[in-house]
């Protein structure tokens, strides 16, 4: 496990590391190191120069405002987890980061460098989307934001350009009345989700009027499902199996632990489970 | 000291090893060394057409690319032995650096030694090899298929040998007039050893002298000289010192002689200069000797009474693309022999084929053998209790071996020399509230939920400390079986011992010290325990089968008992006493009937040593070697109960409680027993739910990595409730028995057990292991 020569250089700001990127071809930034070393180590990744951007404090840090939660991108998975600010306004977000690795992981690795990674049974990503959260990054040009939903284009592939960091995720607060979960299938092995499931339910008056539903590891990137039909729905136990009962995947990820049909068939059992428990704490 | 033995003593050994102060092969760095990488076949079965090593040469700290080339022009034997032989056993050559072919993946095919790991490992890859990729068979039954790509021109049919143990007639006779009878197809899945410290080795040559200094990751330091010097390197085996440091576990896959250690060995002849080399985790599970691997038939006959009346076993092991050091009597002396579990059955007959396949060798893992065996009888037992209605409770209890049968002459050569099976599983079933949980279980399955729970049993048996050595040098071993003790009484009364039983995470020296202060009367603290090193240790034959406490530990127990019979000739002279008058009591010799006749052990140990007043029959010094060669194995057994529960949703299993009475005879150190346990669980509980070592159909090992092979974490285990009952061994003197290898043989059966149990609705009543959740639910759904 010994990687290839590189050249290591670390970056005192997000300007100096933005210009690092420009004069450094095949570059890779390096936040938190958890998914771009191990690549490294197998050499299934080579890069002449790595970036290290672990330092620079203007990245990390969670904090609330306007009805919208954000993390900076170095924000640790640990610091995630245990956010009193994520526990009041979106704890679905603390819950899924809870749940990733072990707890060096989750000392260690960043919210910027795990989407930027896009391993698709990253337990973070179907949080985001289920959110409707954006992600922002930055270039030498300028900033701009991408709708989570857009940002994961395929397996390991993410909508971050060549000459951008990822500065910070931004998500709506979640508001009275709407309860959220993630629930996940963990992989004996690598600890990754085999299916990660995260869902919200919105009760007002005691009627559903709003409920989403993202899933996981089943897929390139995170699915969401249909549950339209919970909406104005008594939010019965069939109402709920029957709306998660619509996962579908054209071309489902598989494993020598679980295969792509099997994904699909527990993405629906933990898709109907993350649902109940999101009515539960919604009521 | 009173009250030593039997006691939790904290292990002396883990203050260092927890505070990273442990000095492993990989943490020693000498002078002028160049470290080396090897260069694997990436085909599980190709020619060797070229190599060429140009660009790798050319890399500046780059000081030699070795080949086969070189093994043969430096004049030595270059080859990887098999120390154990069975009839017609083939035995096809296995080089240190393959020649021609290669026949799994990861079969060394150069080495390149450079200044620095880095530049090493960026030159292996410019060895530019030119392969001809060939057929290649990985699985164990394809392998004996018509057509199959042959793994070895001299092994027809891949077979490597035909092997069978007990009386296949009566057996047959036994099924003619079976009132019941169950059988299964099974397989026992292949596992990855897995032990945190990967191997490693350090060879220093010194041309001067014409010796080497091995530091190594070694089970059996003196056993693996043997067999580097007499079959790889060819030095005088007195020019070789072997050294195990700190050894970061085994679990059986230290026990064996790789080609890797030897070609370091050949780096530093060659070049004159230490060279080290440590496993990468990758080379790790593509090198380390794999374990189980076999598909087996299997089938009991029962009475009406649910008397078992015989049983068959058919067994296809695989043996891996060459036959590793112990290979051959894994599935056949440590498995066949184990076929009557605790039962008294008056007919078995097991047959084994063992047959090359293109994949990593298969050896010793912790069990190596009698997990195998285990989970036949168990899985049977448990079908058994279904069929005869008799449940898996009263089925076992009714063919248990009487307690007043002992010693037990099995029908598969093995005597048990003593064992009580009902009170383990009386107090078993006691801890584990049986009557409660299947009152819990009938309701569950009443309410048809998807969360069933399931009560699965494994009431094992454990043959240890394999011995005598007549009989195992009769039945192939190419070695003894006995161990040494060389203990030293220091003038001031401390100790030494040297003990040819070397730890590589037991604890040795925390109970060694505490049988010998237990004997002598003195502190522990008083005693040393050396180990692990050729040079300072008389030869021994190392740690494994869960021979150390009883083989090792004997030993040591009779050198103790040596030094006291010479301590009281020199206390009766000193005392003015017949030696026969002497009694040694609490550290001190004693005049039968004259309490205020006595003498310290430091007053006898200081005289020994000054021999100023002293019997002049008497050689000065106080000091006993023993080489203990016990006169059979020793039985451990007990019951294990698993309880699970099972969502039937999505085939997911949880552990909700896992019951282990076991009886390993007298206990050292009770801390140290259930160490043993709660790891042997955790590799047992993992075969049975998630370690599997997966080839596909080209011979790539698809699992070999931790992001695919699961190993047992934290998380993924519970609080194991333990007891135990003790039925001291009668035939060595301390009374001990054996604990390292019994929760990895009875927990796979008792998990798998469990889970068909929960099961038993759905009519299901096998699935191979690792029981995955896609397996558990495809079976539900099927």
């Amino acid at each position: 496990m010994y990687p290839a020569q590189f050249d290591y250089r670390r970056a005192g700001s997000v300007d100096e590391a933005l210009s690092l990127l420009q004069e450094n071809e095949d570059a890779k930034l390096m936040a938190g190191g958890h998914s771009l070393i191990p690549m490294m180590k197998l050499r299934l990744a080579q890069p002449p120069v790595v970036i290290d951007i672990g330092r620079l404090d203007e990245l990390k840090g969670i904090s609330e405002g306007n009805g919208s939660v954000r993390v900076g991108s170095l924000t640790t998975h640990a610091d995630i987890a245990a956010s009193d600010v994520l526990a009041a306004h979106c704890p679905v977000l603390a819950e899924a980061a809870g749940h990733i690795g072990d707890a060096q992981v989750r000392n260690r690795g960043t919210i910027g460098g795990n989407i930027a990674h896009a391993d698709p049974g990253s337990d973070i990503p179907p949080v985001l989307v289920l959110l409707g959260a954006s992600i922002h990054l930055q270039s030498p040009s300028g900033a701009r934001s991408v709708a989570a939903a857009e940002f994961f284009q395929d397996l390991l592939m993410t909508d971050v350009g060549e000459d951008e960091i990822l500065t910070h995720v931004d998500a709506p607060a979640l508001g009275a009345g709407t309860g959220a979960a993630y629930l996940k299938f963990e992989h004996p092995a690598s600890g990754y989700a085999v299916v990660g499931a995260a869902a919200s339910v919105t009760i007002e008056n005691g009627r559903c009027t709003a409920a989403g539903l993202v899933v996981g590891g089943v897929d390139a990137t995170p699915t969401a499902v249909d549950v339209s039909s919970l909406t104005g729905s008594d939010l019965s136990d069939d109402a709920i199996a029957a709306a998660a009962s619509g996962l579908d995947a054209e071309d489902p990820i598989g494993d020598i632990f679980a295969s792509g049909d099997y994904r699909v068939h527990v993405g629906k059992v933990y898709g109907k489970r993350a649902l109940a428990a999101a009515r539960d704490r919604a009521s | 000291m009173a009250g030593v033995l039997g006691t939790s003593i904290k292990r002396r050994e883990d203050p260092a090893l927890i505070t990273g102060r442990g000095k492993y092969t990989d943490d020693l760095n000498v002078p002028g060394m160049a470290h080396a990488a090897i260069v694997r076949s990436p085909y599980a079965h190709a020619r060797i057409r070229g190599i060429d090593a140009s660009a790798a040469e050319a890399l500046p700290g780059v000081l030699a690319v070795l080949t086969a080339r070189d093994v043969a022009a430096a004049g030595i034997p270059g080859v990887v032995p098999v120390g154990w032989l069975l009839p017609d056993l083939k035995t096809p050559a296995h080089p240190m650096i393959a020649a021609d072919t290669v026949r799994h993946v990861g079969d060394a095919v150069a080495v390149v030694v450079a200044e620095d790991r880095y530049i090493a490992r960026d030159a292996a890859d410019r060895v530019a090899v030119d392969y001809e990729p060939l057929d290649a068979v990985a699985d164990v039954v394809a392998a004996l298929e018509d057509g199959a790509p042959a793994v070895h021109e001299d092994a027809p049919g891949n077979v490597a040998f035909d092997w069978e143990i007990g009386e296949r007639e009566s057996v047959d006779a036994a099924f003619a007039s079976a009132a019941h009878t169950v059988q299964l197809d099974l397989r026992n899945n292949r596992l990855i050893p897995h032990a945190i410290e990967p191997r490693a080795v350090l060879a220093s040559y010194d041309s001067n002298a014409g010796s080497m200094t091995i530091h190594m990751t070694s089970q059996n330091p003196h056993v693996h000289r043997l067999l580097m010097t007499l079959a790889s390197l060819g030095m005088p085996e007195h020019k070789v010192r072997i050294v195990a440091p700190e050894v970061g576990g085994g679990f059986g896959s230290k026990i064996h002689h790789y080609a890797d250690e030897a070609i370091v060995g050949l780096c530093s002849m060659k070049l004159d200069r230490p060279v080290k080399w440590t496993a990468t985790r990758t080379e790790t599970n593509l090198t380390d000797a794999h374990g189980r691997d076999h598909s087996t038939h299997c089938a009991l006959a029962l009475d009406a009474d649910g008397r078992i009346t015989g049983l068959r076993v058919d067994t296809t092991a695989a043996m891996g693309a060459y036959l590793s050091t112990f290979a051959p009597a894994v599935p056949t002396y440590l498995y066949g022999t184990l076929m009557s579990g605790q039962y008294d059955i008056p007919a078995i007959h097991c047959h084994v084929t063992g047959v090359f396949t293109h994949t990593t060798p298969v050896d010793a893992y912790r069990g190596a053998g009698r997990p195998e065996a285990t989970y036949v009888v168990e899985r049977l037992m448990h079908l058994a209790g279904e069929t005869t209605g008799l449940g898996p409770v009263e089925v076992r209890r009714r063919n248990f071996v009487s307690p007043d049968a002992f010693p037990y002459q099995t029908q598969v050569a093995l005597a048990y020399d003593s064992g009580n099976y009902g009170p383990a599983m009386d107090r078993a079933l006691e801890m584990i509230g049986y009557d409660d949980l299947r009152s819990e279980q009938a309701s569950r399955r009443g309410n048809g939920g998807g969360r069933q729970i399931g009560i699965g049993f494994s009431s094992y048996i454990e043959a240890c400390g394999l011995a005598p050595s007549a009989v195992v040098g009769s039945l192939g071993a190419q070695a003894g079986q006995w161990e040494s003790a060389d203990v030293r009484v220091h003038p001031t009364a401390s100790v030494t011992v040297y003990t040819g039983s070397s730890s590589h995470g037991q604890g040795h020296e925390t109970t060694f010290s505490q049988i010998v202060a237990d004997r002598l009367g003195i502190d522990p603290e008083a005693v040393e325990v050396i180990h692990g090193d050729t040079d300072l240790v008389q030869f021994g034959m190392g740690t494994y089968g869960s021979r150390s406490a009883a083989v090792g530990g004997s030993a040591i127990a009779r050198s103790v008992d040596k030094i006291i019979e010479k301590g009281k000739k020199i206390a009766a002279h000193l005392l003015e006493a017949s030696a026969e008058d002497l009694e040694y009591e609490d550290g001190s010799f004693r005049v039968a009937g004259s309490p205020d006749r006595s003498l310290g052990l430091g007053d006898v140990a200081l005289q020994a040593y000054l021999a100023h007043n002293y019997p002049d029959d008497l050689e000065p010094g106080l000091s006993a070697t023993s080489f203990y060669d016990p006169s059979n194995f020793t039985y451990p057994f007990g019951t294990h109960v698993c309880v699970v529960e099972v969502d039937t949703e999505t085939g997911s299993i949880e552990l909700l409680r896992y019951a282990a009475v076991d009886d390993v005879g007298n206990v050292i150190n009770p801390m140290i027993v259930d160490g043993q346990l709660h790891g042997g669980l955790a590799q047992g509980i993992g075969q049975a739910l998630w370690e599997n070592a997966v080839y596909d159909e080209s011979g790539q090992l698809v699992s070999g990595s931790l992001m695919d092979y699961a190993v047992p974490k934290i998380h993924n285990l519970i609080s194991f409730e333990l007891d135990r009952t003790t039925t001291p061994c009668p035939h060595n003197p301390l009374g001990v028995k054996g604990v390292g290898e019994a929760g990895a043989i009875a927990s796979p059966a008792a998990v798998v057990n469990a889970v068909v149990d929960a099961l038993a609705p759905f009519g299901i009543d096998h699935i191979d292991m690792p029981l995955t959740p896609e397996k558990v639910w495809r079976a539900v759904n099927s």
